[in-house]
């Protein structure tokens, strides 16, 4: 009886007050006309400062002093209205930002850079489909190409991947299916070799496939010393995948009584496969670029040699980095193409990292997920017909 | 009663736990045995052989490689002193720039980046670092070492006074001095090398301060901290051991760099301290300028600088992965 007459009392009040709906957002339009204010204001102190007042001169100089008199003018424009922590936090909020900015600019830069040099080569479809043997450092873009190049990289990293990744599998499996104290050595060894400088790596196939065991320069110790690489990052990145296979997974396993051979190859390793297939790509991708280590064991030629067993074979790094120290604009701008091909291969793999991997251990793709429910639903079926077909069979033993 | 209690002392005796793991499992554990020791065999051929082949140089010069700084190894007088140095500033450059960079990287894709935008800008960050590093190289010599040329020179005439800053041979009076002592210096083979190292310190960063423990920072915001204080007081502290661990896997990657810095600097075979004056030397450049036309004893003292640099990596990447496992970071990933 009490609460009956106030209900329409209260809504009333909630009316005439009107119910606005709240912003929920933590931008404000001060914070905004601060930070442009701010830069409006470093701007045209630092342009009267180059232009006007001192010799200085430079677009670098120009922009780190007109970021830091941003700060100080930001910061005294927030303080006008705000209190010291609140100041801090907003010049932290700038000051990391901008930093982060800068990284992801500079890098794309760098990217954007080598595609945008490389355009004058690589609309010449020669260049995918001759080699530079005929081709002089003066003839135009229109004679030689990379054919070699491509054709030495692709020999050279499958001959590395048929030894790293059956090596590097075995060797993350016994990382985390057999452990203990030398399970433990070896990962650290492992961790130290990751650091193992790439040119290092080139100097100890040079020492032992050329100069002590006497075999010529080849792709084939090209390829060692890009195995040698990209063995430790390819364990690291498949250990740290394996270890993310769920134990319950492992122990439902062993409860039925698998052994553990049975458990890691029907398991833990098709749980790990995504992850696994990136840690292939990942090391793939860190192996084709490497200049160094086939620097010193591939030798250097202008021919298509199709045989990584014999004479030099130059891949696409090594063939960068040679017409780039030519001083003719024509084999600088053949460098630039041949950098950007290479890079759209990095690209390439990436990408096919990403639609692989990207997912955690044991988590399925749509298409999967769907492809398993209908496996179930067919079992589901299986299952209801047997068990229809056996319903006579049972009664017929009874009676 | 009597029979009960005997019967429990029997069975309170420690039953043996081992169980016959079967033939297929005993070959399955050797296999993956070997495959562990294949990857310390590797590592263990390397060092070996290395010091192997550098032992006739090594043996030649004894302390003095150290300490000369010279490389005429067929005159008998070489020493890494000079590109060791060298080595060291250019990491040192790379660091000082990559590391701002990473952190504040690191910190704006953990912390800022709107949540649609961070699995994109994590996926950039990490194909960069498999950007080859001829790639880097290649936008240093044709375009950052042109654009550096004024700053260089801007730095030099009003800091010059700093003798890391000096160079020599330059006048800031004659506004038509020839540049040329500005450029292949140490400074921009650091910051090309700093642009490969970043990438890779920003993903170990990002990791480590993506795992800070949610609890804290709700308590922290709870308590009234803003969101740089909820950083500083709970982001930074717990990836204080990733933070270190991250500049270190950088500093190691930077000693190592070849091919960048073979492309930007001009050697030289003295201790050079001036970062913005022509001229600089690394250990991994001079084995590829020098590998081509080095006699068997030459040979011989390149295998040396490459043990040395082998050694100075894995002294830096040992201490980098300890300090990451002893410190808080990545205590939640257990």
């Amino acid at each position: 009886m009490t609460i009956a007459p106030e209900r329409p009392a209260v809504a009333e009040a909630a009316r005439s007050v009107g119910e606005r709906r709240r912003s929920l957002t933590l931008l404000r339009a001060t914070d905004v006309y601060a930070l442009l204010g701010a830069a409006a204001a470093a701007l045209s102190i630092t342009w009267l400062l180059f232009a006007r007042l001192l010799p200085f001169s430079g677009t670098v100089g120009f922009l780190v002093l007109a970021y830091g008199l941003f700060l100080t003018l930001y910061g005294l424009l927030v303080s006008f209205d705000e209190n010291g922590p609140a100041v801090r936090d907003r010049l932290a909020a700038v000051v990391v930002q901008s930093l982060g900015l800068v990284m992801v600019v500079a890098l794309a830069f760098v990217v954007v850079f080598t595609l945008w040099e490389g355009r004058r080569a690589l609309p010449h479809l020669n260049f995918f489909t001759q080699h530079m043997a005929k081709a002089g450092p003066l003839d135009p873009l229109s004679a030689g190409g990379i054919l070699h190049a491509i054709v030495g990289t692709l020999e050279q990293i499958a001959i590395a991947l048929a030894l790293t990744v059956p090596s590097g599998m075995v060797c993350a499996v016994f990382l985390n299916e057999v452990p203990g104290r030398f399970a433990r050595f070896v990962r650290t060894v492992v961790e130290a070799m990751t650091a193992l400088p790439s040119i290092v790596a080139g100097l100890f196939i040079y020492a032992t496939v050329i100069l002590a065991l006497g075999f010529d320069r080849s792709g084939l110790a090209a390829s060692l010393a890009l195995a040698v690489m990209m063995l430790p990052i390819i364990i690291r990145a498949a250990d740290v995948v394996i270890r993310l296979v769920p134990g319950t997974l492992r122990e439902a396993s062993y409860a039925l009584g698998t052994s553990r051979w049975r458990t890691v190859w029907h398991v833990v390793l098709p749980t790990a496969r995504s992850g696994l297939t990136t840690s292939v790509i990942l090391g793939t991708a860190r192996g084709v670029g490497e200049t160094s280590p086939v620097l010193l064991t591939a030798g250097f030629t202008a021919e298509l040699n199709g045989d990584p067993l014999s004479g030099p074979q130059v891949s696409l790094p090594l063939a960068t980095f040679e017409f780039v120290k030519s001083p003719e604009p024509t084999m600088i701008a053949r460098g630039f193409g041949t950098a950007a091909v290479l890079m759209a291969l990095v690209l390439l793999l990436f990408i096919v990292a990403r639609v692989i991997g990207g997912r955690g251990a044991g988590r399925l793709t749509k298409r999967q997920e769907h492809r398993r429910v209908l496996a179930s639903r067919r079992d589901a079926e299986r299952f209801a017909a047997r068990a229809k077909s056996e319903i006579p069979m049972e009664t017929r033993s009874e009676q | 009663m009597t029979r009960d209690t005997s019967g429990t002392e029997a069975q309170d005796l420690p039953r043996r736990l081992y169980a016959d793991p079967g033939l297929p499992d005993r070959v399955f554990r050797g296999v993956a045995r070997s495959g562990g020791g294949l990857v310390l065999a590797v590592m263990l051929l390397v060092g070996g052989f290395l010091l192997y082949r550098a032992w006739q140089a090594l043996s030649r010069a004894g302390w003095s490689f150290l300490t000369t700084q010279a490389w005429e190894p067929d005159a008998g007088r070489f020493g890494i002193a000079a590109v060791l140095v060298g080595t060291v500033l250019i990491a040192l450059v790379a660091v000082a720039v990559a590391v701002p960079l990473a952190i504040g990287g690191a910190l704006y894709i953990s912390e800022y980046a709107p949540p649609r935008l961070r699995r994109t800008l994590i996926s950039v960050v990490d194909l960069m670092a498999a950007v080859p590093s001829v790639v880097y190289g290649l936008w240093g010599l044709f375009f950052f070492e042109g654009k550096i040329l004024p700053t260089a020179r801007w730095i030099a005439t009003y800091l010059g006074w700093i003798p890391l800053f000096h160079v020599d041979g330059a006048d800031p009076s004659d506004p038509l001095a020839p540049e040329s002592v500005y450029t292949s210096s140490t400074l921009v083979a650091g910051v090309v090398v700093a642009l490969m190292v970043a990438p890779i310190a920003c993903s170990v960063m990002r990791e480590v301060f993506s795992q800070a423990p949610v609890g804290e920072r709700e308590g922290a915001y709870a308590l009234g901290a803003t969101r740089w204080g909820m950083i500083r007081s709970v982001v930074l502290p717990f990836g204080k051991g990733g933070m270190i661990g991250g500049t270190m896997l950088g500093l190691g990657r930077a000693l190592g760099e070849t091919i960048g810095v073979y492309l930007i600097i001009s050697p030289v075979f003295e201790i050079q301290w001036h970062v913005l004056q022509s001229g600089a030397s690394s250990v991994a450049a001079l084995i590829a300028l020098r590998y081509g036309e080095a006699s068997e004893f030459g040979m011989s003292a390149l295998m040396a600088a490459g043990l040395a640099l082998f050694l100075m990596t894995l002294v830096v990447n040992f201490a980098a992965s300890s300090i990451v496992a002893r410190s808080r970071s990545g205590a939640a990933s257990e």
